[in-house]
């Protein structure tokens, strides 16, 4: 591998992805689109969370399924994002065979093209966490987060959501009238199975392994237990691992999908090159 | 050749008036009923993710210990966000969609009117996310075992036709706002579903937001159209109703008369107002 050419693909890409993400409006304006929408997002839970138990935000309900939800907000952003890349190229701007002939390392491109995703995403989970701390009594106390435990985490969470992202960003190369649906489909299966905004014991019995299966939910629990340690630890779904078990079940996880994710690039970026699917333009 | 040249001008010369208006609309709303059902995988991804959402949400609910009847409650504006997601995607948007692809300058060419195209548009893009809408409730009832006790058919048909002519009236409206949008368009499409869906009350009764933030709310059709809906259809509905369902229906058929005349006239001024600017054909990635 040359490491210029992958630094030089994921630099690029990101500065290409801000202005893609950025320049289409005045920097208000832009400020405003990314606040709203997880805000408006966040607020739908509130609202229903208030409706029944007539505003209580003390139950350790509340945090649980706010934090969940401020930061699946990642989940959406990163992982689908880097797949969206393909489609943006390929079908919008109708770049992507150009990337092919450029000097460039794709995986590196794309992931790059994930990087301008995260920053977005990262203001719009500290609105979403500074929403909730100041108007919504979330019990988030600067001065009790273990900050070793949330950025090893932070870090390790979002490297497996680029990952997530290069496997779906290899499978859109090969897919032509759904490859809308396939971040979406992703992004809402983890949704609902990670236990992001309620715990995995409300889930039908069947259904928990899945849940159990998904790297997400660990992350997920290690990110709550970071910022507010005693309530996550109420709740019994994930109560037998410690930290340490966490992260490292997190690590492994992160590590499968690096691999499988460069074997499943390389292999769908194989077969799109061999059934000219590069430059496929379907006007869907 | 020549024949079947003489032929189709003749026959285009006496399409005309409202008959040549009737077949645009025809003509418009036939890719989107038929089309849209040839793909039977797209059926199913728009089925599909909005299930995804709607059972979160009724999980969250039961997380949180919520009566029963939210879980109805959900369903129903699990199915109507398809209407919300294809006013914004297919008939907002879809005026920038068909620049990008440079069909909007053979729709301005043609001799028929727009106004016609987006009745089509949004006669057919009805009645396949109606196909849809029904889908995601046949299917989350089932899954989560919802009761339904309707007090009256005949409120129910109209509220629903009503709630649907104002939104798509709506659609139309603001798709001639789109007509003047460039790269901007997808981004505010994006923008316009999750505040939406929290303002409209899609997941829980409207009534539970303060009295003036509801009725502003009530301006975007679906939210007085649900909360009808909801109140006709679940035994505790009325109970939760932000108003009674028959002024619910008078301000729906004010809302009709006023979105749909509305587009017409938008319509008209900003499709002047795109070929002064020369906005028809140019393409802003």
């Amino acid at each position: 591998m040359n490491r210029s050419e992958s630094f030089r693909s994921f630099r690029m890409a990101t500065w290409l992805g801000w202005q893609i993400e950025a320049n289409w409006t005045d920097p208000f304006l832009f400020a405003v689109y990314i606040i709203i929408k997880p805000l408006a997002s966040v607020a739908i839970l509130v609202v229903m969370y208030s409706i029944i138990t007539k505003g209580n935000y003390a139950s350790p309900v509340f945090p649980y399924i706010y934090l969940g939800n401020a930061f699946y907000i990642y989940v959406a952003f990163v992982m689908t994002g880097i797949s969206w890349a393909v489609i943006e190229d390929r079908e919008h701007y109708r770049t992507l065979k150009y990337m092919y002939v450029a000097p460039l390392n794709m995986p590196f491109y794309l992931l790059g093209r994930g990087v301008s995703r995260f920053l977005v995403a990262s203001v719009a989970v500290l609105i979403t966490l500074l929403v909730g701390k100041f108007f919504l009594h979330l019990p988030l106390d600067l001065a009790g987060v273990d900050w070793g435990l949330f950025l090893v985490s932070l870090f390790l969470g979002v490297t497996m959501l680029a990952m997530l992202g290069l496997i779906l960003a290899g499978l859109t190369l090969l897919i032509v009238n759904h490859h809308f649906a396939i971040g979406d489909a992703v992004a809402g299966a983890l949704y609902l199975f990670s236990g992001a905004i309620f715990p995995l014991e409300v889930l039908p019995a069947w259904l928990r392994p899945v849940g159990f299966a998904m790297p997400i939910t660990y992350w997920l629990e290690l990110m709550r237990r970071s910022l507010i340690g005693n309530v996550a630890e109420a709740f019994p779904t994930l109560a037998s691992f410690s930290n340490g078990q966490l992260l490292g079940i997190l690590f492994g996880l992160t590590v499968l999908f690096a691999i499988t994710s460069i074997f499943t690039f390389r292999w769908c970026d194989h077969l799109a090159r061999e059934r000219g699917l590069i430059d496929w333009v379907t006007n869907y | 050749m020549k024949t079947n040249d003489s032929l189709a001008l003749s026959t285009s010369e006496k399409v005309t008036g409202w008959r040549l208006f009737l077949k645009t609309i025809g003509a418009r709303a036939y890719p989107r009923v038929v089309g849209m059902q040839r793909e039977i995988s797209w059926l199913f991804f728009d089925v599909f993710l909005p299930m995804l959402a709607v059972s979160a949400y009724v999980f969250v609910y039961r997380a949180i210990g919520a009566p029963e009847e939210y879980v109805g409650f959900v369903i129903v504006g699990g199915a109507m966000t398809a209407f919300w997601l294809n006013i914004l995607w297919s008939m907002s948007s879809q005026l920038y969609w068909e620049k990008e692809t440079g069909n909007l300058g053979l729709y301005i060419m043609a001799p028929n009117s727009l106004m016609a195209i987006l009745l089509g548009m949004a006669i057919g893009g009805l009645v396949a996310t109606a196909l849809r809408a029904v889908a995601i409730i046949v299917l989350g009832s089932l899954l989560f075992q919802v009761q339904y006790s309707v007090t009256s058919f005949t409120q129910l048909l109209a509220v629903f036709f009503l709630a649907m002519t104002a939104l798509y009236g709506m659609g139309m409206m603001s798709a001639s706002f789109f007509l003047l949008l460039s790269r901007e368009a997808w981004h505010i499409a994006n923008l316009a579903q999750e505040p939406v869906y929290l303002v409209s009350g899609f997941y829980f009764p409207i009534k539970s937001f303060n009295f003036w933030i509801a009725a502003s709310a009530s301006l975007i059709p679906l939210t007085l159209g649900l909360d009808a809906m909801r109140q006709l259809v679940f035994p505790s509905g009325a109970a939760l109703g932000f108003l009674n369902v028959t002024i619910e229906i008078a301000i729906l058929i004010v809302l009709c008369v006023v979105f749909l005349a509305g587009a017409k006239f938008l319509l008209d001024y900003m499709e002047r107002l795109a070929i002064r600017e020369g906005r028809i054909t140019e393409s802003r990635r």
